[in-house]
């Protein structure tokens, strides 16, 4: 990372320019560097630095540019490519490009490129070395800080990877055998089912298997999507206060889901897995309101004949469905028309089938758990697996109107401070630093369309902080957000030289 | 209750957005064709050869200013007058009017700078079958026809121009509507005898009139009323028309006229179009959304004047009318192809203006020169005004710059990347619920600061107010409008009220002195609260734009006190620029040039300031069109003229910007503009290459900006316009005549912008043989009156420099031009086959009137001639010191001197360095050091 090395040299020069300042006093041409000091000999004339050309000294900063380069008035704006040396004592010095010279505006902090323009420019070099010094050692201070903090990160993350890895194979494993449980009772059914049974019949009963069992895989389907939809932390358990995510869900209708009415809806627990989910899920099935697909218009607006709801909100809505299980795809679109609630399924199951059912729930569920786990170690979370911790995680900035949300690696949304609903900002794309940094910069794609634009996208810049938060949000290009984002993950070592520059001071 | 109507409003301007944005190209049916626009079609429907009217001799008078004479037509033997002078300036005016009117008709006020001065017409012969009279020198007459009614303007043998030839002209007198005619003729017969007896008691052929005037009634009662005379509905709009009909329509003759210009705004080529089977030129000023390319459609703003040129005469009409206008053209080409014979037939092209209402108003401006029709027309309509000079650099704007940090960080990119810039704009959504003159508190919290923050770097800022009023009873603006009656009315005679940006909102009734003089004092910087001195104003939307009007305008039978819309329509956009920048002129005591972008405008208009071509596209046939566009704009007065930077809707892409960039730097408004759902595109956002070769476009602009601001200076004083077609200026070559590819900026730059995706070369045509033309940046000599192929590489702009000029620049390139000041010149001598050259500068404080009311500038002829450049003084009566000198002095197209000696007028003599480059023919003389202001001379020894 190189500004960070950048800001320790600054630091340096910038110590060093200080003592220099003071005590030296080095008579040259206006506009020149110390470094360049020894090419304006006043003795003798003046070769331009490309050495295109010899003129006498005294055409020298005359205002008039003689040299291809603008090497002989740097102290004047006659020169279109020349550059004025600001020595400014007591702060960084600087080259600022001479058209900057007497332009009536101050651009030096010391003052000197304003010196035939009336512009009255005060000195404020000393005041700015100050702040800059405050800053930088403040700046120091927490990327040694944020060093260590990064150590600790990546000594978890080394841990946690073990742990999903061999989560990973034990899921492996208990699908295998859920596998050969449904494969068995297929072969038993399958047997039992096929002398029995008159042609007619048996066609008739396969006919409303198939439609039972399409019906089956789509709520399934749409149960495991709901729960890692409500599984905000991605921990394999929605617990309460995921539930309470979706106050629709509230039973007594007062427009609160309170801790207890949510415990009762995941039947007394807590928190419940997959599985356990399931059973639930006809409680909810009937009130729950996906995340993905937005809230249809409020009642009051249907009504009201001579509203016009805007219609291309919806269709955006629609279009910035965020789909990452593309498997389950096909049947989505019928589910609407013909809603069969789970229960009335099973009633008319034979309790083999029932049987059956479960198993293939959790066949299909598991699924989801295995695949999940698979996507997060798939994930690049940077040379250590610093960023590791970011995973299933979210951040919040409140800005005037709106709530941003950051969930590296999942989503960046934005929520209206004061009611409404969410729009995707994008889903996690990809690591997009410059190439020697790519860590520092993360981009979310594909977010809510925009009319007559593009997807909205958000580009995330990680700067070295203690603490790991959304420091700032802009909206730079129409549909395309910035998002600042502090973290010790990015802090660089700092290198070994701060004693030194305590000492300067 | 108030939540709900807010809520509504919210869904409606969503929905209003949908619908007049969710298309890609103009939605035609949205728009009128002539069919659709009654009065058009019954104009259209008057078959030439026949015309009833007949000129009654017998009425003749003649003063010594006009002559008045009384037209018959015959069918329903109504009356109207006509009257003819003879004014300053070869022009002829003639005006017709109802003679005995039942209600008013309107004249078009406040766009004639003063009443023009007349010239004695006398009578040269008269007979039955008409009268001559004399136009002055030159054997020019006019001579007036009695039967059919005609009038011809000859010089000698030959005939200018033809009224009424073929007989298209049509009065459309007022009459009782048929329906409601019973029940109140008596009472309309009574109170007619009334004023009667009020105004024409002198007369004293009174009875007569009564007698005639039976007759009319009669003839009213014969006519037939034609659909949609009283009432028409247009989509689902209904214009209520109390008054019935009112259109008038007139023919016009030029023989030997092949090539008519004008009449903009269309988006169309700089020559214009016959019409014939298609529909006529429109002027309405609309707010098109996505207007389409070579079309006859109408578009923001119109100017009624049309010019005719051939190689013998340049030659004006101006049809002095604000209602809703249609143009017909027609022409036939001449038959000349033998050369044994004599033709057999002179080209012509014949002219028909229709407007709905008013009086016919025609100004016939004889030329005969192309600079003599542009001083004719500044006679009457006044000229550019002169902008305060850092208007003429480049202005950054989008739709829209969010905050205030924003704005700042903008202003430092320019910095950044070493771009300069003069103005940063901000769109509609600064202000506080697009509640103009006022500042978004989120937003915009601190508009001193954010303005004190461009002060510091002398910069400026343009603010974007508009006439649509949000009705809102906490808005003050609208509040004190309100209390004091000043909003349009609607037919019923409540405020007229539509849907605009804010929603709800009152359009203030601009034509009212009263309402122009409050919205003035609007611009004081006690009752604008957040501004200061450089903050400017931008009007747009003054068409009126009114989203759910009809045409997405204001309703004809909407009334600006005692007059319709109707009347109006084409003047309102001017009277809201009007007193835009008569606000800016006051808030700073008359001290201080205003600058006012303004979309709609109207003959008259550019005495107020800039316009610019309004919505455009981000496509490279909008790039190529902006050029005949602002053409067109310059032909009829109105200099200050440019289009959207990049195009508005759509995104570029990079070439485009840049491509557009360096066209728009050699344009007179200089703007970048993008609409609100369009990705960024300051000048750095596309990569190193794109931002250096925008960087250098800019700084061209910059470094002619001394030129530039000539131009304009001349343009204000003498009508001559900034941007001129190449006929202008080569009025006998023909091959110039359709030229819109290329132009002039004055007589001495030509511009050949490079307006297609991907060129490798560009053909310019170079026009003056027997001249030179050196290009501007390798200087290259060329002959003139060729056609020159230029190889192009994406930093190629196409400019050459007239051999014969002289062009003073700035090659110390700034920040901004208020930073350039004191920067010296440089001088382009460019010397003609003859070795000589000519040129002029201009000098003042940049903007203030102090030039005028104190008569404080600089203005120097430099003449090379006889191996002498000199710079003398062309105005002994102006005092102004500069802090500007004379830097360098390049001569093109030179050989290499012995020596250069430069002389003062204190009579020092100095020998000056110089380089001589053999391979370019180009002598740099180093350093005069003479201010720009003193009077000097270079001798040249060879």
């Amino acid at each position: 990372m190189q500004h960070n090395v950048n800001w320790l040299q600054a630091l340096l020069v910038l110590s060093l320019s200080v003592t220099l300042g003071w005590t030296v006093e080095v008579q040259r041409p206006r506009g020149v560097p110390l470094t360049k000091r020894q090419f304006y000999d006043e003795a003798k004339p003046f070769t331009c630095l490309d050495g295109s050309r010899t003129i006498p000294f005294d055409r020298v900063n005359d205002d008039y540019c003689d040299c291809k380069d603008g090497s002989d008035e740097p102290g004047t704006a006659a020169c279109p490519n020349g550059s004025f040396h600001c020595t400014n004592a007591g702060y960084r010095p600087t080259f600022i490009p001479s058209s900057r010279i007497n332009d009536g505006i101050c651009d030096c902090c010391d003052g000197t490129d304003e010196y035939n323009s009336g512009a009255s420019c005060q000195n404020t070099c000393k005041e700015l070395g100050r702040k800059e010094r405050e800053a930088l050692q403040k700046l120091a201070e927490i990327t040694k800080e944020g060093f260590l903090l990064k150590q600790q990160l990546i000594e978890e993350a080394k841990k946690g990877q073990q742990e999903k890895q061999s989560r990973l194979s034990e899921l492996q494993d208990s699908r295998k055998g859920h596998e050969d449980k449904v494969e068995a009772l297929r072969t038993v059914k399958e047997t039992a089912e096929q002398p029995e049974k008159e042609a007619k019949e048996r066609h008739l009963k396969a006919w409303e298997e198939h439609k039972a069992a399409l019906r089956l895989e789509k709520e399934k389907a749409k149960m495991a999507e709901v729960f890692l939809e409500l599984d905000d932390n991605a921990d394999g358990f929605v617990d309460v206060s995921e539930l309470q995510t979706h106050q629709e869900l509230d039973p007594d209708g007062d427009g609160t889901l309170t801790d207890t009415e949510a415990q009762g809806l995941l039947g007394g627990a807590h928190k419940v897995d997959s599985t356990e989910f399931m059973n639930m899920w006809s409680n909810m099935k009937e009130k729950y309101v996906s995340e993905v697909c937005p809230p249809t218009p409020s009642s009051d607006l249907d009504k009201d004949p001579d509203s016009v709801y805007p219609e291309d909100d919806l269709d955006e809505d629609a279009a910035g469905e965020d789909d990452e299980d593309d498997d389950d795809d096909d049947d989505r679109d019928d589910d609407d028309d013909k809603v069969i609630s789970p229960l009335q399924v099973l009633e008319k199951l034979s309790v083999c089938e029932r049987e059956r059912w479960c198993l293939l729930c959790n066949a299909a569920l598991l699924p989801f758990s295995f695949r999940a786990l698979e996507k997060e170690i798939s994930f690049d979370f940077g040379p250590s697996s610093e960023f590791a911790y970011l995973y299933s995680q979210c951040y919040e900035l409140t800005t005037n109107e709106y709530i941003y949300r950051l969930c590296p690696f999942n989503r960046v949304s934005q929520k209206p401070k004061y009611g409404g609903s969410e729009t995707s900002l994008g889903s996690w794309g990809s690591w997009s630093g410059p190439e020697d940094n790519k860590y520092s910069v993360m981009k979310y794609e594909h977010g809510m369309g925009c009319w007559q634009g593009p997807n909205r996208s958000t580009t995330v810049k990680l700067t070295c902080g203690k603490e790991t938060a959304v420091v700032s949000t802009s909206e730079p290009s129409r549909c395309e957000y910035l998002m600042e984002f502090t973290t010790p993950a990015v802090c660089l070592e700092p290198p070994n030289i701060d004693t030194q520059v305590h000492d300067e001071f | 209750m108030a939540a709900f109507i807010q809520r509504m409003s919210c869904l409606l301007a969503v929905w209003l957005a949908v619908v007049l944005s969710g298309i890609q190209a103009v939605d035609r049916s949205n728009f009128k064709t002539c069919i659709q626009s009654s009065f058009c079609k019954r104009m259209r429907d008057v078959v030439p050869g026949h015309s009833p009217y007949r000129a009654l001799l017998e009425t003749l008078e003649l003063s010594n200013t006009r002559l008045t004479l009384q037209l018959i037509n015959d069918n329903n033997k109504v009356r109207l007058l006509l009257e003819l002078y003879r004014l300053q300036g070869n022009m002829t005016r003639l005006k017709i009017n109802e003679l005995k009117p039942l209600r008013p008709r309107f004249e078009v006020p406040d766009v004639l700078i003063a009443d023009p001065p007349t010239e004695p017409l006398s009578l040269v012969s008269q007979d039955e079958g008409g009268v001559v009279l004399s136009l002055g020198a030159d054997a020019r007459h006019l001579v007036v026809s009695a039967r059919p009614f005609r009038l011809d303007i000859v010089e000698g043998p030959h005939v200018l121009l033809s009224v009424n030839s073929r007989g298209l002209l049509a009065f459309e007198h007022q009459r009782p509507r048929k329906d409601t005619l019973s029940k109140i003729s008596s009472t309309v017969g009574s109170m007619w005898d009334t004023i009667k007896n009020i105004f024409s008691s002198s007369e004293n052929d009174s009875e007569e009139v009564e007698a005639e005037e039976d007759a009319e009634d009669q003839n009213y009662e014969k006519e037939e009323d034609q659909a949609d005379m009283w009432e028409e509905t247009f989509k689902s709009h209904t214009d209520s028309k109390p008054n019935g009909p009112t259109a008038i329509s007139m023919d016009f003759s030029l023989p030997g006229v092949e090539h008519v210009y004008g009449i903009p705004e269309h988006a169309e080529n700089l020559r214009l179009k016959t019409t014939d089977g298609h529909d006529p030129y429109r002027l309405y000023n609309l707010d098109v959304f996505q207007y389409e390319l070579y079309n006859p459609m109408a578009l923001y703003g119109s100017v009624p004047v049309l010019l005719s040129h051939s190689t013998q005469r340049t030659m004006g009409i101006f049809w002095l009318n604000a209602a809703e206008t249609w143009v017909d053209i027609s022409s036939k080409a001449a038959e000349n192809t033998d050369s044994v014979q004599a033709p057999s037939k002179v080209a012509q092209t014949d002219v028909r203006w229709i407007s709905e209402s008013g009086i016919i108003d025609v100004f016939i401006m004889l030329g005969p020169k192309p600079t003599d029709v542009f001083a004719q027309y500044a006679s009457l309509t006044g000229t550019q005004s002169f902008p305060p000079l850092f208007a003429l650099g480049y202005h950054q704007c989008r739709w829209n710059y969010k905050d205030q940090e924003d704005v700042r960080s903008v202003d430092q990119g320019f910095d950044d990347h070493d771009i300069p810039y003069d103005f940063i704009w901000l769109d509609i959504e600064h202000a506080d619920g697009k509640r103009y003159f006022t500042w978004d508190p989120a937003h915009f919290s601190q508009p001193r600061e954010m303005l004190q923050g461009l002060v510091d770097k002398r910069r400026k800022m343009v603010a974007i107010v508009d006439p649509h009023i949000k009705v809102d009873s906490g808005y003050r603006v609208h509040k004190e409008i309100r209390s004091k009656n000043l909003y349009v009315k609607n037919k019923d005679g409540g405020d007229y009220e539509g849907w605009c940006w804010p929603g709800t909102s009152g359009y203030p009734d601009f034509t009212n002195p009263e309402m122009r003089s409050w919205w003035a004092s609007m611009f004081a910087y006690d009752q604008y609260e957040g501004s200061m001195e450089n903050l400017y104003i931008w009007n747009d939307m003054n068409e009126p734009s009114v989203f759910n009007g009809p045409e997405v305008t204001m309703h004809k039978d909407a009334l600006h006190g005692s007059w319709e819309h109707r009347d109006i329509h084409n003047l309102y956009g001017l009277y809201v620029q009007m007193a835009t920048a008569d606000g800016l002129i006051q808030r700073s005591g008359g001290v201080e040039r205003p600058f006012v972008l303004a979309r709609a405008f109207f003959a008259g208009s550019q005495r107020y300031g800039a316009v610019w071509t309004g919505d455009n596209a981000a496509e490279w046939s909008h790039l190529k069109i902006s050029i005949p566009m602002c053409l067109s704009l310059g032909l009829v007065g109105i200099s200050f003229c440019g289009a959207d930077v990049g195009g508005f809707f759509k995104s570029p892409s990079s070439e485009l910007l840049v491509r557009w960039y360096q066209t728009g730097a050699y344009q007179p408004f200089f703007r970048a503009h993008a609409h609100l759902d369009t990705p960024r595109r300051e000048p750095w956002l596309f990569g190193p290459e794109n931002t250096a070769l925008i960087r250098e476009a800019v700084r061209q602009r910059y470094a002619l900006l001394p030129y530039w601001y000539l131009l304009f200076y001349k343009a204000h004083g003498t009508g001559q316009p900034v941007m001129r077609p190449l006929w202008v200026e080569y009025p006998e070559d023909v091959t110039t005549f359709t030229i819109d590819d290329e132009y002039l900026l004055g007589r001495d730059l030509l511009v050949h912008p490079v307006t297609d995706e991907g060129s490798k070369e560009v053909t310019v045509y170079l026009p003056g043989t027997g001249g030179v033309w050196y290009d501007a940046f390798t200087f290259q000599r060329h002959e003139g009156g060729q056609n020159l192929y230029v190889p192009v590489t994406m930093s190629s702009i196409p400019v050459f420099q007239r051999g014969g000029s002289i062009i003073p620049r700035k090659n110390r390139i700034r920040r901004s031009s208020s930073c350039m000041e004191k920067d010296p010149y440089t001088l382009y001598v460019a010397l003609s086959p003859q070795g000589t050259a000519e040129g002029e500068l201009y000098i003042d404080d940049g903007h203030t009137f102090n030039y005028e009311q104190k008569k404080q500038f600089v203005h120097r002829r430099f003449i090379f001639a006889d191996s002498t450049l000199s710079s003398s003084n062309i105005s002994p009566d102006s005092q102004f010191s500069t802090a500007s000198w004379v830097e360098r002095v390049l001569i093109l197209g030179a050989h290499k001197p012995s020596s250069v000696t430069l002389k003062t007028s204190g009579g020092s003599v100095a020998s000056l360095e110089f380089d001589f480059d053999e391979a370019t023919s180009v002598l740099t003389v180093h350093k005069p050091g003479v201010n720009a202001g003193a009077d000097w001379t270079l001798l040249f020894q060879w």
